[in-house]
């Protein structure tokens, strides 16, 4: 509610009357550490003081049913099935929104609790437009489980049967409002995590509709797509922009040419779609259902990610140089990582004055996409106009990017289609295809299979972590191991929504062939410290920002990487619902795991990104012809609204 | 012919509002008051502005002055008729009184008259219940009306220097969704 | 000052014969906790309603060590019925600005926010040229009264048409600048209040009997009303009598003497405490207006004989379809059911079984809604229903 970052800082205070930016306590944070006693159904327990009912039940194995809650989110308190009976109170409590500071018994099944779940369930199907059926959500929408649970077996309370237009302005995200139960989940993630201010409730009473500003379709709203209302809608009122059927169409056509790249993220995840644990990775038991599926070849995204390293470390060497030793003073320094399209847009929007510092190098996909249609159809002699490029992506922000119009440097459309995780894990099972129980089958060449590197982009810290693990080696000659064991960069690791590291360069070693056309030496390094940050969550970027923009720590940056989903990549709004921190945390575990298993977790050392440089790139990164189809530039968006 | 909003002045006045309260949000509601009072509307462009101020997103103060009664952000009339719906204005006769400011203002409720002149909505309670049937006309309380009285009042209005010409309700600058431009 | 308010009729009031100043004068005189122990001991309870206990309210944001801390005036006086606030605010704003004040001695507070709904705007300018005089005559300022170090101000922050923003959470919500949608409570106000800061929200009319009771002592207060409802009460009184207006009464008064006094007798029933509040049919008008029996914020609206009791339902549930914040379930839907049944009783297409139904609902929404707009909104629905079902039936 009560968002203090909200308060501007940027003024002098002119009056004393009120105190901005106070944080919202909670009355018990002084006695933290001590327990109080608690009976759930009978049964008693102790948890640590301010804990809620609800967290108190999940800790005894009591399920209490929840719609506007969500693990990620501030209480709202607002839906009422969670209602519990507290002795000693009038009316029932809501379990996710009242904390135990005295002892006391609950009862969380008694009639009047279970009446008023039925009527909140009632009330709620009674507003709610359109058949299970036919929805997108079918099988995976809270509301529908919980109907099912409590036996709703009619409308009691009437039904709407005049749906209002459904929003599907945006290239990523569609609202249908006739599904909204007015849980504002979404408006939460929309102004609290994701500090973006898209969706907020308007008018008040049974008029009360989450809406945009003044109602306008979302495509032309300050929305940066990443979805991250839809990982938190309870039902199908926020969804992707749909693209399955048409990528079946081209799958259909015998004509057509149909290429799948894989991102690391959807496969750390599609097991969710098939029952399986979050974080048991289905990589190559994927390619093989894709290929069955009838994809003519399957792609690692790694490759471009890999690429994306060169590129993007050759570019932040550059800005270096001219800064440093050519004493060029306009160099947009630190340099951003521009591969995550949410966080893109939303530098675009808020902070268009920081577009030079976005780094040029087009975000994995689109390279691929770019490279699909040139290099790969050259090797094939296929015609790039018959080749149906497809990206399966944790994210609903690469449905707009692969739309941006600068995005056709192939003289195509790079990429055609952008799939998220679910969409993907709807396919397959249309096609009867059981995913966790197929062989595994590696990916296609030319391209071919992975990096350590590339696989860790889908954590936040990853781009920064490879670009790193590149940039030590090519500069310092030793390898990283005997920097930091293993290879593994842990400072940058982790889920803090912010992280400031300093990596000395103690000596230096030759300019490798790669980069010799660019900088005669390291000279100019030796002793220098590099400093880079990493930011998830456009919230936290934020704070980045304006830390930046007043000269604080982080103007002093290199380099710094920004995702704008929480977790990065694999916790991105194309991801499988639900989501949480345990989820996240279960995903990126897989995907470190799968980097250690690698025997190549360098990008420099990728054979086909060498390969590619030798055959077709030949001068090189951030030369002619990598400008031309790898890199790309910015729109000055702004915040204004017409 | 409406002259355009001049925007720079709005947000001054924005700021001056703002500035009693340090430019934090508690100043919103005051803010919006003082637009609504102003301009008769708070359109996209004044929201945009506020929330510029303010630090929050326009959205937000979209979804505040949708909220409350007095910040309709749809443009209104100069003077506003609120009449009170609740019940001891209706056991005092509202029904007839309704009938009759309809007819003298020649609108329905929720209406704007064309000339930009008025605007007649229903209220909650005034907290004019032992003088029923009440309404207010922008601050201006009326109690104890009769369909008579309420004739007289709607006359009186007319003549106010505010409305005496016609034509000079649609010369104030009017925030709305549609803002008349200036014709060259 | 409005002049209508002068048309008000009623009785004598108390707070006529109260003195502007002497409160706070002997309040000032005695330590802080004597303050709350006063307002404690006399069980003034809270005059908008929910009658909670005014003293320990205070005692609660006293304890409390964060600052700063602040009084909040809750003149969002939107409940159907009632306007002895407004009687209050017009003719004895000093009284009201002296309990803010003694009230911000009590608790340690040095700023006071009067939140006036925005129907009242014409009270503004008396109220803050009223804090400009008592500025100059040192009663509100700084080092008030000669005390030391004793600094309050008092603001007047106005609403904008929203009847849910007199539930005190809600009138923060919209004082710190959001809609006025009432928070989760724990934590309560006195606690986390206004910017997250100990506030005490407490009813115009119930700040106005504090000086009162520090002028004329504890025991008078208690001597007035009954055990658990102490002290005198004003109830705004309308609908069909002889003399609608504010009048002091003390708690425990009951229906029927009341009804006498305003000439309301031949009523058929009354609305007791606005649209919140419950219908009491003429059978039962021996009962008592206190808080051990018929509690009220004191509005008292008189139904005469040959009123259609579905009409009064009807009005009541439109209002609160109106005015619902709209963030729960229960009171955002479940309102516009009962409307819409309202509507199917007064046309005699409502079945039996429905009429449960909406009864059940009722029901689950007097105990499953987030605040008490929800958990009252159907009160008087279901009395007319127990009571009035000849009328409901017969259609």
């Amino acid at each position: 509610m009560a968002d203090n970052t909200c308060l501007p800082r940027r003024r002098a205070p002119l009056s004393q009357l009120f105190q901005p930016d106070l944080p919202r306590e909670t009355p018990v944070a002084d006695a933290i550490g001590a327990t109080i006693g608690v009976t759930i159904d009978g049964m008693e327990t102790k948890v640590p003081l301010g804990t809620t009912i609800l967290e108190a039940a999940k800790s005894m194995g009591v399920r209490i049913p929840t719609l506007c809650h969500h693990p990620d989110l501030e209480v709202a308190g607002i839906c009422r099935i969670c209602v519990v009976e507290v002795e000693g109170q009038k009316t029932l409590q809501a379990a996710c929104a009242y904390p135990i500071t005295a002892p006391v018994r609950i009862k969380t099944y008694s009639k009047a609790v279970r009446i008023a779940r039925r009527h909140v369930l009632d009330l709620l199907l009674s507003e709610h437009c359109g058949d299970c059926y036919s929805c997108i959500r079918n099988g995976i929408c809270e509301l529908q489980q919980l109907a099912e649970e409590y036996g709703v077996d009619g409308f009691r309370f009437g039904h709407v049967e005049e749906p209002v237009a459904i929003d599907d302005s945006s290239f990523s995200i569609v609202r249908d409002m006739n599904k909204c139960i007015r849980c504002r989940r979404c408006v939460r993630t929309s102004i609290d995590v994701q500090e973006v201010g898209v969706l907020e409730a308007m008018n008040r009473s049974n008029k009360v509709e989450i809406s945009t500003f003044m109602q306008k379709p979302l495509g032309n709203e300050i929305c940066i797509n990443c979805g991250q209302c839809i990982n938190r809608c309870p039902t199908a009122a926020l969804y992707a922009n749909p693209a399955l059927d048409q990528v079946w169409k081209a799958l259909d056509d015998p004509n057509k040419h149909v290429v799948i790249q894989t991102a690391p993220s959807p496969r750390a995840a599609m097991g969710e779609c098939f029952g399986l644990a979050p974080g048991t990775s289905v990589t190559y038991q994927m390619n093989t259902g894709l290929k069955r599926m009838g994809f003519d070849h399957v792609f690692d995204t790694n490759f471009t990610a890999d690429l994306t390293i060169i590129e993007e470390g050759t570019e932040l060497v550059l800005r270096l140089y001219k800064a440093l030793v050519e004493g060029e003073t306009s160099v947009a320094l630190p340099q951003f990582t521009s591969c995550s399209p949410g966080w893109v847009k939303y530098c675009e929007h808020f902070y268009p004055e920081f577009i030079p510092n976005l780094s040029t190098a087009k975000s994995p996909q689109q390279m691929f996409g770019a490279l699909i249609k040139t290099f790969y159809a050259d090797k094939l002699g296929l015609d790039p106009k018959n080749i149906v490029s497809v990206a399966l992506m944790p994210c609903s922000a690469k449905k707009f990017e692969c739309n941006r119009p600068e995005m056709v440097d192939s003289g195509y459309q790079d990429v055609d289609f952008g799939l998220t995780t679910r969409e993907l894990g709807k396919m397959f099972h249309q096609a009867g295809l059981d995913v966790p129980t197929m062989p595994k089958s590696d990916f296609d060449d030319p391209f071919g299979g992975a990096t350590g590197s590339g696989l860790i982009f889908g954590a936040t810290g990853g781009v920064m972590e490879s670009a790193l693990r590149t940039v030590i080696e090519l500069v310092t000659g030793r390898k990283v191991e005997s920097i930091f064991e293993q290879g593994d960069i842990i400072p940058v690791r982790g889920f803090e929504g912010v992280r400031y590291v300093e990596v000395k360069i103690p000596d230096v070693g030759p300019v490798p062939d790669i980069l010799k056309h660019l900088v005669p030496n390291w000279d100019w390094l030796k002793g220098a410290t590099l400093k880079v940050a990493v930011a998830h969550g456009t919230a936290n970027a934020k704070k980045v920002m304006e830390d930046i923009k007043h000269g604080g720590k982080f103007s002093h940056c290199h380099f710094i990487e920004f995702m704008a989903c929480p977790g990065g990549c694999l916790g991105g709004g194309g991801q499988p619902i639900p989501t949480s921190k345990e989820i996240r945390a279960a995903r990126a575990k897989a995907i470190y795991s799968e980097d250690h298993e690698l025997d190549i977790r360098k990008s420099y050392e990728n054979p086909a990104v060498v390969k590619v440089y030798e055959e077709f790139l030949t001068d090189g990164p951030c030369g002619h012809k990598s400008h031309e189809l790898l890199h790309t530039h910015y729109v000055a968006r702004g915040k204004h609204i017409e | 012919m409406r002259p355009v909003v001049d925007y720079a002045r709005l947000r001054e006045e924005v700021m001056e509002v703002a500035a009693l309260t340090n430019y934090n949000r508690a100043s919103l509601i005051p803010v919006l008051r003082t637009v609504k009072e102003k301009y008769r509307g708070i359109d996209s462009e004044a929201m945009q502005i506020i929330a510029d101020v303010l630090g929050c997103h326009p959205v937000e103060v979209n979804a505040v002055a949708t909220f409350y009664a007095f910040l309709n952000p749809k443009p209104e009339g100069r003077f506003i008729f609120r009449l009170c719906r609740t019940y001891s204005c209706e056991l005092a006769g509202k029904e007839e009184i309704a009938k009759q400011l309809s007819r003298n203002l020649g609108i329905g409720f929720g209406e704007t008259s064309a000339d930009g002149m008025f605007s007649l909505e229903w209220a909650n309670c005034m907290g004019m219940c032992d003088q029923g049937p009440a309404m207010l006309v922008n601050d201006e309380i009326h109690t104890k009306l009769t369909p008579n009285r309420v004739a007289v009042i709607v006359q009186d209005y007319k003549k106010r220097p505010e409305a005496h010409t016609p034509a000079r309700a649609a010369e104030q600058p009017l925030l709305g969704e549609n803002p008349v431009e200036c014709e060259s | 000052m409005s002049t209508d308010a002068i048309k008000t009729q009623g009785n004598t009031l108390t707070f006529s014969a109260i003195p502007a100043g002497e409160g706070l004068r002997k309040a000032l005189a005695m330590p802080r906790v004597d303050i709350i122990d006063m307002v404690r001991d006399s069980k003034l309870k809270g005059r908008g309603g929910a009658g909670f206990p005014t003293g320990i309210k205070w005692n609660f944001a006293a304890a409390e060590k964060r600052t700063p801390k602040y009084v909040m005036c809750n003149a969002d006086e939107g409940e159907p019925g009632t306007f002895k606030d407004r009687l209050i605010l017009s003719e004895y704003a000093d009284l009201v600005m002296e309990g803010m004040t003694i009230g911000g001695r009590a608790i340690g507070a040095s700023l006071g926010l009067i939140y006036l709904r925005a129907e009242y705007a014409y009270l503004r300018k008396h109220l803050e040229d009223t804090i400009k005089r008592r500025k100059a005559e040192n009663l509100l300022g700084q080092n008030i009264c000669g005390v030391e170090g004793f600094n309050f101000n008092i603001m007047v922050a106005m609403g904008a048409g929203a009847y849910v923003c007199g539930e005190e959470t809600a009138l923060i919500e919209s004082l710190e600048g959001f809609r006025g949608e009432p928070r989760n409570r724990p934590p309560f106000p006195v606690v986390s209040g206004f910017l997250n800061r100990p506030s005490v929200v407490n009813n115009v009319e119930t700040l106005a009997w504090v000086p009162c009771i520090m002028v004329n002592g504890v025991d008078w207060f208690k001597s007035i009303g009954t055990n658990n409802s102490t002290g005198h009460k004003l109830f705004s009184v309308s609908g069909d009598c002889e003399k609608p207006g504010v009048y002091e009464f003390p708690f425990g008064i009951t229906v029927a003497d009341l009804l006498k006094e305003v000439g309301g007798s031949d009523a058929k029933a009354v609305q007791i405490g606005g649209a919140s509040g419950r219908c009491v049919p003429k059978k039962d008008f021996e009962r008592r207006l206190a808080f051990e029996d018929v509690p009220t914020g004191g509005s008292v609206i008189v139904i005469g004989p040959g009123r259609d009791m579905l009409d009064l339902a009807h009005n009541i549930m439109d209002f609160f379809v109106d005015e619902s914040c709209g963030q729960c379930t229960p009171c955002r839907v479940g309102n516009d059911k009962l409307l819409k049944g309202v509507e199917m009783l007064k046309a005699g297409t409502c079945s039996d079984e429905y009429l449960d139904e909406l009864k059940g609902l009722a029901n689950t929404m007097q105990v499953a809604s987030k605040c008490g707009l929800g958990q009252s909104s159907s009160v008087a629905l279901l009395s007319i229903i127990e009571h009035f079902g000849d009328e409901i039936h017969g259609r």
